[in-house]
């Protein structure tokens, strides 16, 4: 008889119960067992980050983190960072400059600016570059995703795109 | 391969009982097990383990000249503690250079030693640094632990010498000399999630234009991670001029046997070995 495992964890700030198989991904339950499928199948071995994911406060590929092991823990995922002041300023960000195109890495990649951004508020161009190195996007080159993190900031400041290009090309 | 039963204990004692019950995969961050399960190179033990709740078996604490690394400490932990920054630093440098925030959020020094990959990254500073791994087990009612050399525990890819009761409990790193001069090196086609084509780590003291207690591990090049005893005999003790680094790297080319895979061709990795052994002893000689 296969086993099924009873959890429950924090997923966006609300307690969750589910039955998984003990094989399954964090990244299937989310999507198959729970329904939210912001979070994205890329690759299935932690090399694109199209399925990052925030457990305890730190970010994880969800596609390598068992399912079973959510237990107990808080769990937050682009759902969850799209309704926070900073999720709401980074979705501004990326749209004003133009950082998505076929669209697909941009939720692993928002996940993984909000936790850069919770941490160093004011990272530069490298650090954010640095920070972003474990998600690929094949459409952009990047340039523009990353500015759109660096005015991720102002924009929740505040500021128009107008000030914040300026501020973008003083730095 | 169906999973009757997944476990995920508290206590080193019981996760040891379930261990000596029967066949078990343990597993930590998951980082290595689920693709390597889900490819099908790896089959599941009908018992699934998590360690990650262990108490106890994380944390970095000096103690009588000694760092100890609980086994579950990940590699973020890793570079965010000063004594790994400070004291250890070619083993921060390699988890600088481990895959990608998210992996380093996930996995743990431990699961990189017992993954036993020939490219494993943190391997090449821990053999540089002398790490011991500590081994529990429970036969006969009591925790029994035992410590061996990290050379001695890696018998060749994915294979240790942990018997199937045991676990990597922890790492222990005597404290290398105030000034140990450490560097590490990885040539990837990529900084980030790159296995390494070859790794160096390059460890010593600087004493007058000599080094001494020099230590040289080569990554990727061998089964599994290896020390250059013999480039390390023509270092030790001698003045650091061209014909001693000379001798070292032709000491080195014949301690590894690299192979060709997808990464990179078994000559170019001999020619790299050698390039950029000689590179790395020039930068210690300016040091």
């Amino acid at each position: 008889m296969p086993a099924r495992i009873d959890i429950a964890f924090r997923l966006n700030g609300v307690g969750k119960r589910a039955s998984v198989a003990p094989e399954t991904s964090a990244l299937e339950m989310l999507r198959e067992v729970i329904g939210l499928t912001g979070t994205k199948y890329g690759c299935g071995e932690g090399e694109c980050g199209a399925c990052t994911i925030l457990v305890d406060g730190v970010t994880i590929n969800a596609c390598l983190m068992f399912a079973a092991d959510c237990d107990g823990r808080d769990v937050m995922t682009i759902e969850g960072v799209n309704a926070t002041p900073r999720g709401e300023a980074l979705r501004r960000a990326f749209v004003e400059h133009g950082a998505v195109q076929c669209g697909f890495c941009t939720p692993g990649i928002m996940v993984q600016a909000w936790h850069l951004l919770e941490s160093n508020p004011h990272a530069d161009q490298a650090t954010i570059q640095r920070g972003i190195e474990g998600n690929l996007c094949r459409c952009t080159g990047y340039k523009k995703i990353i500015e759109a993190v660096a005015a991720a900031e102002a924009v929740e400041r505040g500021q128009t795109p107008v000030e914040q290009s300026r501020e973008v090309q003083r730095g | 391969m169906t999973i009757e039963r997944y476990c995920a204990p508290r206590t080193l004692d019981e996760a040891l009982e379930i261990l000596r019950a029967g066949p078990v995969s343990p597993f930590a961050g998951g980082t290595d097990l689920m693709p390597q399960s889900q490819a099908g190179r790896v089959r599941l033990a009908p018992v699934l383990m998590n360690l990650r709740r262990i108490e106890g078996m994380g944390g970095i604490a000096e103690n009588d000249g000694v760092v100890r690394i609980g086994a579950l400490t990940t590699m973020t932990q890793l570079m965010d503690s000063a004594v790994v920054r400070e004291r250890l630093n070619i083993l921060w440098q390699a988890c600088d250079h481990f895959a990608s925030d998210q992996l380093r959020n996930a996995g743990t020094l431990g699961g990189n030693i017992c993954n036993a990959s020939p490219a494993g990254d943190t391997l090449v500073p821990l053999l540089v640094l002398d790490a011991r791994v500590e081994l529990a087990q429970k036969p006969n009612g009591r925790i029994e632990t035992r410590k061996l050399p990290l050379a001695e525990f890696l018998l060749g890819p994915g294979r240790t010498t942990r018997a199937p009761q045991e676990l990597l409990s922890a790492i222990e790193i005597p404290l290398p000399a105030e000034g140990f001069y450490g560097a590490f090196f990885k040539l990837g086609t990529r900084p980030a999630l790159d296995i390494s084509a070859i790794s160096i780590g390059l460890g010593a003291l600087h004493d007058d234009g000599c080094l001494r207690s020099v230590r040289i591990a080569f990554g990727a090049v061998a089964p599994t991670a290896i020390r250059a005893a013999r480039a390390e005999a023509e270092l030790e003790g001698r003045l650091l001029d061209q014909d001693v680094i000379d001798a070292a790297v032709q000491a080195a080319d014949t301690e590894i046997h690299p192979i060709s895979d997808l990464r990179a061709s078994g000559w170019y990795r001999r020619e790299m070995v050698c390039n950029m052994l000689r590179r790395m002893l020039e930068d210690a000689r300016s040091h």
